[in-house]
């Protein structure tokens, strides 16, 4: 077994708030172990004063203290993960701070998270597992190419995808909503490898993704299970042709979005989660369900109308869709209301979650998501950059996958 | 004698003066304490269980870092039993380090609403200063009916 990666936790009040066992359990589950570095108490006042932002909380002043001796290496570790808790304003500022200190002093990956009294190891896990995987597979990561013959399959919350590819071309797809977690996965491995015209058996390596990962990935035998974190932003910088420098990736997905700053195809920091489904894709299926139009054609219906005209930008997919039911008893037109559930959702991203991260262009939007136009440009409009959709961004984790899987492939 | 609550309640230094004029110092250790010895506490050496954030809510809302009521969960109970007690502001890392601000706020707010004796002092920085300090408690300690 491989050692474990070596997390240094930089934190206030998950002990006090009950969660700093499911941090530690979210890391013992991907091989990885949670320390707190140890520093002295005239470092703590001069690593403190040195930093220069002057917080009140000791427990913040401690963190700021352990990032600057994890930076300046007089502390060894693999990997940083910030925690600190939700709705504390103090914390929230440090938390940002420290992130952008790390990213852009050290090398070491990092995450930051608040959380609740109720945060799990469970919602931890994808975190934690990015976290050790780019900490622990820097080279599979470095794979610019797709070689051999390989599958991908991305098991998501709200629909699986498979594609086959072949010496670096996507040669079958699959796609349907996610019911049966293994049906729906084995039925879109079936189309994607009739599509491609090659049968299972001549598959030289296999990667799965998303949140059936693990079942799926049991279920097909697959040589790489992998979270999305990882997985997304390679796919997506292979996909826009942007291997190289820096790019940020946004995956606004069924369940839960994923903001990743990208250097050379590997993730430094990245938040994932969403406040409520107000945010997500989601709410945009619920939206094109009571205009009764397609998913597919929200995002050119969209583009003919203007947001400004509703007034919707709920956090809750239930005070959201009491908007939109509001604005068109009150006359709004289709076009205007599909445009403003697109600017709500945007902008609850780029408020929420991108602030988190540190935009730089390319901004590449990928999953089911990017193909609603309305969504793309609402979230240009915003972030006042061109918006990049590569082609296959609806396949990402799958592409993603296939890819990575490529590195599994054996050299005859 | 009486019980006093201290803050820094995590101050060992403050604790031991406390108990040496003979009162019951209410101090971090007693409250963590009693949670790491009780029985069927699972999360031994966490000095806190995933229950005390519910707990805290009776000090402060759900709208409130879970951590400030987790907090609250240890504090909130000395608070309430204090018959006096010693706040001392600006105080060094090394004499006593209250982790979170927010709950500091609160902690002092809460032991001035008790409306009980209170000592308030700022942390010495200065020998002489320290002396003063020093004699200020005792005076403080001797008042509650303390004595050495």
């Amino acid at each position: 077994m491989t050692s474990p990666v070596r997390i240094a936790q930089l934190s206030c009040g998950p002990e006090y708030s009950g969660v700093q066992q499911e941090i530690n359990e979210a890391a013992k589950s991907v091989n990885g172990e949670i320390f707190f570095p140890d520093i002295a108490l005239k470092d703590i006042i001069k690593n403190f004063e040195e930093f220069g932002l002057e917080v009140r909380s000791p427990d913040l002043k401690l963190a700021i203290a352990r990032a600057k001796a994890l930076v300046e290496g007089r502390v060894d570790a693999d990997a940083i993960f910030i925690a600190t808790c939700f709705r504390c304003a103090e914390a929230a500022i440090v938390r940002n701070e420290l992130r952008r200190y790390i990213r852009n002093n050290s090398r070491l990956p990092v995450v930051s998270y608040s959380f609740t009294e109720r945060t799990t190891a469970g919602t931890l896990l994808t975190r934690m597992e990015a976290l050790t995987t780019i900490a622990r597979r820097r080279a599979l990561l470095a794979r610019e190419a797709q070689q051999g013959l390989t599958l991908g399959v991305d098991s998501g919350s709200s629909t699986t995808k498979a594609v086959v590819m072949k010496d670096n071309r996507i040669i079958g797809t699959g796609w349907q909503p996610t019911t049966e977690v293994l049906g729906s996965a084995r039925d879109v491995v079936a189309h994607a490898l009739a599509e491609a015209g090659v049968k299972r058996d001549e598959i030289e390596a296999v990667g799965t993704t998303g949140y059936g990962r693990f079942l799926v990935g049991r279920d097909i035998s697959a040589d790489l299970i992998q979270e999305e974190l990882t997985v997304n932003s390679k796919g997506a910088v292979y996909l826009a042709d942007r291997q190289h420098g820096p790019a940020t990736v946004i995956d606004i997905g069924g369940m839960d979005n994923k903001a990743i700053s990208v250097q050379d195809g590997i993730p430094g920091s990245f938040t994932m989660g969403g406040i409520c489904a107000g945010a997500s894709g989601r709410f945009l299926e619920m939206t094109a369900k009571r205009l009764g139009v397609d998913i597919t054609e929200l995002g050119p219906l969209a583009m003919k109308g203007s947001g400004n005209r509703v007034p919707m930008n709920s956090y809750c997919i239930v005070f959201g869709t009491q908007s939109l039911v509001n604005a068109l008893a009150a006359g709004s037109t289709r076009e205007d209301v599909a445009a403003a559930a697109c600017h709500s959702v945007a902008e609850q991203v780029f408020e929420q979650q991108l602030q988190e991260v540190d935009i730089k262009e390319p901004v590449i939007m990928v999953g089911g998501t990017s193909l609603i136009e309305g969504l793309v440009h609402a979230m240009g409009e915003l972030l006042q950059v061109k918006v990049v959709v590569p082609r296959h961004s609806q396949y990402i984790g799958a592409v993603g996958s296939a890819l990575l899987a490529s590195g599994f492939v054996k050299e005859g | 004698m009486a019980k006093i609550f201290i803050y820094p309640a995590t101050s060992l230094i403050l604790s031991d003066l406390v108990a040496r004029y003979g009162h019951t110092p209410l101090s971090s250790a007693t409250a963590i304490r009693e949670r790491i010895q009780t029985a069927g506490i699972e999360s031994v050496p966490l000095q806190i269980t995933p229950e005390e954030p519910k707990k805290g809510l009776k000090w402060a809302a759900v709208e409130v870092p879970s951590g400030v009521r987790g907090r609250m969960a240890l504090y909130g109970p000395m608070i309430e039993a204090c018959d006096a007690a010693i706040v001392i502001s600006e105080a060094d890392l090394a004499f006593g380090c209250m982790g979170c601000a927010r709950t500091n706020e609160l902690i002092k707010y809460l032991v001035r609403e008790k409306k009980v004796p209170r000592l308030d002092l700022n942390y010495p920085k200065s020998e002489e200063e320290g002396v003063r300090f020093v004699a200020a408690i005792k005076r403080f300690l001797a008042e509650q009916g303390g004595g050495k």
